[in-house]
Parts: C-alpha cells; structure tokens; sequence
C-alpha cells in the first residue's frame, strides 16, 4: 500500500486545547495547518475531562497580578519550575481567558465579572470555570468551533502518529498510520508541534484516557530532543475509589470541594490530615502531595477506608444545598446507589498529570530545529509539583504560543519533502505486510498494557523505594522483550492490537524514563517521594535530564532554568528580578515558604 | 460467581457479520465497556471497540447498540443476563462494534 502523501506549513499532532489552539494561532498568522490526533479530534485527551477550574489572574472580582499567581505556582513546584516557561503561563493567561470568552466559552459570571474560586495553593479566588463540571467539554466545542471556521486547518482523527521524520538535524514532518484502514501515511511539514499530553494511561488507577500514554515524550526522545523531570508524575489525592460510580470522571469530587468543602476522614471516620502537619479544618486547602501523602500514610497504618482509601463526607450538607450546587449529577450519583446525605464515599490518589516532559523554551521550540510543544507534554513549568488550575492554562497560553512559533518558522523555512530514506525506518514499521508467513505476535497487547499499568502503580507510584523502582525496571525491560521489534503483522479494520503495540512501544519507553530517573533522584520533593530517602536535600535542587543513544536512555543533571538569574541580569520575574511590586491582596513574596531543600513543605 | 453473557456482532461488512458469545464476569455496578475492555485483556483482544475517555462520558466515542438501542457502552449498565451489542446501524461499519463517527471535516478520507 502507498502511504497517503499529506504536505502542509503546520503538522500539529494532538487536538486537545494546546493543539486546538496552536492550529487557530499558526493560521492566523497565515500557515496551513493539519492537526492529526490517535482519537477523534476534540475527543479524546484530557481537556474534555477538565471538569472546573482553569487558573488566571483577571482581577475581576478581587484585585489579582499574574506576580502572584507566578508566586503561588512557584511555591507549588517545590523549587524545581522552570520560571520563564511559569512566568508564560502566569503572564498570558488573562489574554488567553478573554479570547476564548470573546469566542462564546461561556465563563461563569457574577455582577457582571467573570466569577472565580479559590483552587488549593493559590492565595486568592483565580480559578475561573463554565460549569462545575464541564468547563473541559467547553473549551473543547469552542475551540473545534474556531477551527471549523478557518478554511487553512485540516484535521483528521484516528490517525496513529508513529514516528518523527528527522532531516538533517530538523524536524521535516512525520509519519503514522490511519488506524480506521492500515493505511501509511506521511506529513511533509515546515514546523511540527506536539501537543500529545500527557502519560498517566501508564498507571492502574487513573483520570487518563485511551490516547495519553505519554506518545509526545517517546516521540520527542527517538527524535532526538531531551526530556526533563520525568520522575514527577503527579497523582489527585481524592480520586473516587467506592462504590462503583460510571459515567463520571473518578476527578468529579474536585468540584464538590471547591463548592462545598467536605470532610476528609479515616477509616474510623476520623480527620487525620492534621497527623501530617496539615490541618484542612473542613475547607479544601490542602496541595496535592501533600494530600496524597497524608492519605497514603493514614492507609499504610491500617487506618484506611475498606476499599485502601480514606472517606470523603458531605453529609453534613442538606440535601438542599447539594441539590442547589450539583442538581443533575446528584441524580446520576443516585442513579449510582449514592446519597451523600446519608453516606461518605471512599477517595484515593489517582494518576492525574505529569510535570516532566519535552524541554523546550519560552517560544515553546524544543533543542530541535522546526519541532515546537505545547500544554502537558512540555516539560519543567510546574516542578515537582502542579498548582490545581494551570493545566488547562498551559495547554492554552503554549499553545497559542506554539502555533504563534511554528507560523514564523514557516516564513523563513524551506518547503521540504519527507524523502523516502528520512522516513523508511518508521514506514517499515506501519507497512502491513499480508504476504508474509510470519504470523502476528502471540503477545496479547491489551493484557500487556494492563500488566504495565500494574508495574507502574505498584512501583513507580507516589511512594518509591530504589527496591521497588529497580525491580519495576526489570519489569519494564521484561515486557519490552516480550513486545519485540516489529508490530503484528497483519492490520485489520481498527487493530486494537497494532494500536496497542504502538501504544506499548511508546508507553515502554516512556515508563524507563520514568522509573530511572525516579531510582535516580535519591530524595523526596513534591510528586516524587522515595521512602528510603525521606527529606528534602538541598543538593538535588536541580532537574533530571533523560536523551536516548542508540536504544539506551542517559540521565544527566542540567542547571536549573530560570537560575540565570547570575549572570544574565534576567527580566524575569525570579528571585533576582527587581522586587515585586506588592500583588494586592494578602500575600507578599516574604510569606512564601524558601525554595528548595530549606522547604518544611518540601519535607513531607 | 454470576456472569453476564455478552452476544456481540464481529465482522468488517454488514452482510457478513456473525454473532459470538462471550461470558464476562459480572459485578454490581460495572459499565458494558468494563465487561468489554475485561473481555479484551482477558479473552479476546481482536476485538474491535471505540472508547477514549473509559468512565467520564466526556469523549462520547462508545456509542453502540445495546439490544437494539444506542447507548454510551460506558454509562450502560453491565447485568447478568444476555446482552445483545452491536455496531450503530446509521454509520458506516468500520469494523466489529466501531463504526465511522467522526463528522466528514474530521477525517482523514
């Protein structure tokens, strides 16, 4: 079978809010534009499961400046953000937020001012939403909305891309398969911006969906690019555990929290989270590692709830008020066997997000030439540890800045065709070949990536021994081995089973990266908790790096960006800038806690 | 332990499709799409399914028939007796239980 030949200014693979975005950018700025997912476009990834809050500091209803958001989102990552990728975030926000308003998302309003809520970690009301639990479905429709508008994008869902096409030392396009038909295809582009997501479909217990096993990360390192931070994989402390509940994100409580506080409580319907020195007091304050943590520990100790969790309560809230803030889901709970008037429900961390990924800089372009990130799949932004409310951000700030990046490349880049030698390793690989005798793989891909999942969660999860993370790498290379080389065969009408060794291929390397810079970092900080090294060293304020040669994966310790502070006289806003200009509000930078190894916080 | 039995339509053209029975085990409260995504890992992985997001019905891909009836196999109830899936009978079939959902400006052909 010929590949399918596509030839465009701009390949733009993933079409969640960072790709969607980033389309709608580059062709404003004139470039053609094909957007390429593994699931349906809008569909699949984490921005449709968004259920509320999105971080941006619009000083609507109370006074806010993006210095402070900067503050709380560098507090949050535990001394490791990269500050000039946060001060992007922090920075750009508010603009992204109005635009997406002016496009009709439908931002929650009160007296006329977009209304915000006070997310875990941030000083101030800064989380704006649509619905309490659909502002992911909002963003999403708005922005496949803008892209139907626009005659330059092109778009096609269920195609797998497989392979970066790298041209003397650039980044020339890609090439994949489309995953309805077998069919090869190739993408001759000026730029390519991945905007893949994340990788927590690696892990038992998580809030991904079928297309996020970290293919972005893999990509990016076969291409040449190098990760950073890979060992922080952050898990939500309070993801729904029991009774079964279906047809509702296991994130869902996030919202009833925000709304109504709720009791967090042990299995003998005790608060516990005091015992970690993080009082909650019925408000919903506590960061994300530390709740965890505190979970973790309380279940460790034989205190948990009967399923290995701990109980959320809202019982002591009316039936009324319930009603007034969820209305319909309190219906579909019901349709669940759940009344919260009368039961708790039980939580525990789930994998939710990763910090690490791509390196990139502030024009979100990677170390190569012609390949650009954007949202989750970009690396150091959020440190060891992200601040509720800045996923859906980032996806939107660095993906308008991604496309704003790749359409300049176009000016100044030459049309290049994808050659059939840069491209014959990865065509070798997605070319069915029915003529031969050799049958396909006896490996059942669907048990594999289950068997990885559970590898992952047992140890590789929040709580991490050099013990557990060897024996996990083992396990990987186990069933790297068992996956072989080459995928099945034979290519059926929508192959799950060639879907998944692609998948696997992908979620295999990503999985070592993980695990070996995790059995690497021989200390505790935000997402990243060893228990054989239980503190916080000042020493390891530093990011991992992670490059592949020939196969095998290096780990090196680059310096920490935004740390040019020395010598460079930055504009930035990091700890050398100019002073802030006090935020108005309550926080000023004295009340922040020292980055790095003098973090109490960072201890736990 | 009880079961439930699941008749599912397999094939790649409406007019040469069979039918094939499958017991998956059954757990009060469980979706139709975690008896598939079990039947899948356990049983049979050449069975061709759509689904992104798993439980959210956030990504609406896994719409099927349910004994004649178009649900979302991940918001379907999973009971212990036979059920009937089969592909949406107003798209194109792709193959098995998936069939061509995306609107024409979404594809690649």
């Amino acid at each position: 079978m010929d590949p399918i030949a596509i030839d465009t200014d701009v390949l733009v693979v993933g079409s969640g809010a960072a790709g969607l975005y980033a389309a709608i950018e580059a062709a404003r700025a004139g470039a053609a534009v094909f957007i390429a997912d593994r699931s349906l476009i809008g569909r699949g990834g984490a921005t449709v499961m968004a259920q509320m809050t999105v971080a941006a500091a619009l000083g609507e209803e109370v006074p806010d400046d993006p210095r402070a958001h900067f503050a709380d989102t560098i507090a949050a990552g535990r001394g490791l953000c990269d500050e000039k990728l946060a001060q992007l975030l922090c920075e750009e926000a508010p603009d992204c937020i109005r635009e997406l308003d002016g496009w009709g998302v439908g931002w929650a309003r009160r007296n006329g001012h977009i209304a915000a809520t006070t997310a875990p970690g941030h000083d101030r009301p800064r989380c704006v939403y649509v619905d309490f639990i659909n502002t992911g479905p909002a963003v999403s429709k708005t922005l496949r909305k803008e892209i139907a508008r626009k005659a330059a994008i092109r778009k096609a869902g269920d195609l797998c891309i497989v392979d970066l096409v790298v041209r003397d030392g650039e980044v020339a396009g890609a090439v994949g398969y489309h995953v309805g038909s077998g069919a090869p295809v190739t993408i001759a582009a000026k730029a390519t911006v991945l905007a893949t997501g994340g990788l927590t479909r690696m892990f038992r217990r998580n809030s991904a969906s079928a297309n996020m096993g970290g293919d972005g990360y893999a990509l990016a390192l076969r291409a040449g690019c190098t990760l950073i931070d890979m060992e922080f994989v952050q898990f939500f402390p309070i993801g729904h555990l029991a009774p079964r509940l279906v047809g509702m994100d296991p994130i869902m409580w996030d919202p009833f929290r925000y709304k109504l506080g709720g009791r967090l409580l042990n299995g003998s319907m005790e608060e516990f989270t005091s015992t970690y020195g993080s009082d909650e007091d019925g408000k919903y304050v506590l960061p994300r590692d530390l709740a965890t943590y505190a979970i973790v520990k309380e279940v460790e100790a034989g205190r948990g709830s009967p399923h290995g969790g701990a109980y959320l309560s809202f019982q002591h809230c009316s039936a009324q008020s319930l009603r007034s803030a969820f209305g319909p889901v309190i219906d579909r709970l019901a349709a669940n066997h759940i009344d919260l008037t009368t039961m708790p429900v039980e939580v525990a961390p789930i994998a939710h997000y990763h910090m690490g990924g791509v390196k990139a800089d502030a024009t979100m372009a990677t170390e190569l030439p012609g390949l650009f990130v954007a949202g989750e799949v970009v690396g150091g932004t959020n440190g060891a540890n992200r601040l509720s409310g800045n996923a859906i951000t980032e996806a939107l700030v660095f993906g308008r800045r991604a496309g704003k990046s790749a359409a300049a490349r176009v000016k100044q880049a030459a049309r290049r065709q994808v050659r059939p030698q840069d491209a014959a390793a990865a065509l070798d690989l997605v070319r069915a070949d029915t003529s031969e005798k050799a049958s396909n793989t006896a490996a059942n891909t669907a048990a594999m990536i289950a068997r990885l999942q559970s590898i992952m969660a047992d140890d590789v999860g929040p709580f991490r021994t050099g013990i557990k993370l060897r024996r996990a790498l083992a396990a990987i290379a186990e069933l790297a081995g068992e996956l072989g080389d080459r995928p099945p065969r034979r290519a059926a009408a929508f192959d799950l089973e060639r879907l998944e060794w692609f998948d696997l291929r992908n979620m295999l390397t990503v999985a070592r990266a993980v695990a070996a810079a995790a059995e690497q970092r021989t200390e505790s900080r935000g997402a990243h908790q060893r228990e054989d090294f239980p503190h916080s060293l000042p020493h390891w304020r530093l990011h991992q790096s992670v490059t592949m040669k020939s196969g095998e994966l290096i780990i090196a310790h680059p310096p920490l960006e935004g740390e040019g502070r020395t010598a460079e006289g930055s504009s930035g806003w990091g700890a050398s800038a100019a002073p802030l200009s006090p935020p108005p509000g309550p926080l000023t930078r004295a009340d922040l806690p020292p980055p790095g190894g003098g973090d109490a916080k960072a201890n736990v | 332990m009880s079961v439930a039995i699941l008749k599912i339509w397999r094939g790649s053209a409406r007019d040469a499709g069979r039918f094939e029975r499958y017991e998956v085990p059954f757990e009060e409260g469980q979706s139709v799409l975690d008896g598939l995504r079990w039947l899948r890992i356990s049983k049979d992985p050449t069975l061709a399914l759509r689904f992104s997001c798993i439980n959210a019905n956030a990504c609406k891909e896994c719409m099927i028939g349910l004994d004649g009836e178009t649900v979302y196999a991940c918001t379907a109830r999973l009971e212990p007796r036979e059920m009937t899936l089969t592909p949406l009978p107003n798209k194109k079939l792709i193959r098995d239980l998936v069939t061509e959902i995306a609107p024409p400006s979404e594809r690649l052909a």
